[in-house]
């Protein structure tokens, strides 16, 4: 089960043989560079740690310009750890090619932010009774958060309004539609949280 | 944008298709599964748009079978798209003739673009 980091390019849709129109994510994944083995022996567990996406070496402390020495590599801006690719040394580079036509990926990514927002928009909560009949003021309000005297406080966990977005996203179970090993590309049925041109982790 | 193009016309089936535009007469055969079989249906009449681009590509033909009018969108790059044929090039002032649908009868004819040869 390898992961390898890439960049999400967009959407767009595709027609399959049997004429259904399906909606599609391109990313541009990898190539990504093995900048640390992790093993039973020294680590006590085995895990591969990849590199993704260049960045400026005036922008890289000093201690991270000897970690991707070590891999003989360009400093990176994404590193994540992945499993499943054990067979990999440092400085090796992976691509694509770890995934196939027709497999199931996760996808884990940074979603939008949309801000401090409210129950309607966050939790999908439909408001308070009418915009007339005497309200006033209480059209997109949660409503009750909870019995009175008895608990004398507001339950851990109430659905409120808060942040919405710029948190870690996992989807599971999509298709791999295609891989282009040559432009390094890999198109997946479905959408992908984040912005066009954020990191994404795809995970089999 | 150019990876997304790239793979829209990779993956996408590539027809032959007339260039027509709002106000043409046209005959669209359209491929269409009943259970296991699949035959052809013809569906003439007159185009009131086209919208968007690439592969996401649609246009609206209109016809008027005994005073009831029906309107079908197809997509431009469907595989059960099988063939286009102009009838009649229109002649009309704009891109989408929704007006179309408020007139009835002798109104609702459309100028025919007459080319001249030169």
């Amino acid at each position: 089960m390898p992961g390898l980091l890439g960049k999400k390019i967009g959407m767009t849709s595709v027609f399959s043989t049997e004429g259904k129109n399906i909606p599609c994510t391109i990313i541009e994944a990898g190539p990504c560079v093995v900048t640390q083995v992790k093993t039973d022996e020294t680590d006590g567990y085995n895990s591969v740690q990849i590199a993704f996406g260049d960045k400026k070496e005036k922008n890289t402390s000093a201690a991270m310009m000897g970690h991707f020495k070590k891999a003989n590599t360009s400093p990176k801006r994404h590193i994540v750890e992945v499993k499943g690719l054990d067979d990999r040394k440092v400085g090796d580079e992976v691509t694509v090619d770890v995934f196939s036509e027709g497999q199931w990926v996760d996808v884990t990514a940074t979603s939008k932010g949309k801000g401090f927002q409210g129950v309607v928009k966050r939790h999908g909560f439909s408001g308070v009774g009418d915009a007339t009949h005497g309200q006033h003021n209480r059209l997109r309000a949660p409503g009750s958060i909870g019995a009175g005297s008895d608990p004398s406080r507001v339950f851990k966990g109430t659905r409120m309004a808060g942040q919405m977005g710029n948190e870690k996203v996992t989807v599971q179970n999509l298709k791999v539609v295609k891989v282009y090993n040559d432009k390094n590309l890999i198109v997946i049925k479905g959408s992908v949280p984040g912005a066009n041109g954020s990191m994404v982790l795809i995970n089999n | 944008m150019d990876a997304i193009k790239f793979v829209e016309q990779d993956l996408n089936p590539t027809h032959e298709i007339p260039n027509f535009g709002a106000g043409d007469t046209i005959a669209v055969a359209y491929k269409i599964k009943e259970g296991e079989k699949e035959r052809t249906q013809v569906f003439q009449g007159t185009v009131i748009q086209r919208r968007n681009s690439g592969v996401n590509e649609t246009f609206t033909v209109r016809k008027v079978t005994g005073g009831m009018a029906v309107e079908r969108v197809f997509p431009l790059a469907s595989p059960f798209l099988e063939s286009i044929r102009i009838v009649k090039s229109g002649s009309v002032r704009r891109a989408r003739i929704f007006y179309l649908r408020e007139l009835k009868g002798k109104s609702a004819r459309i100028k025919e673009k007459i080319f001249i040869k030169k």
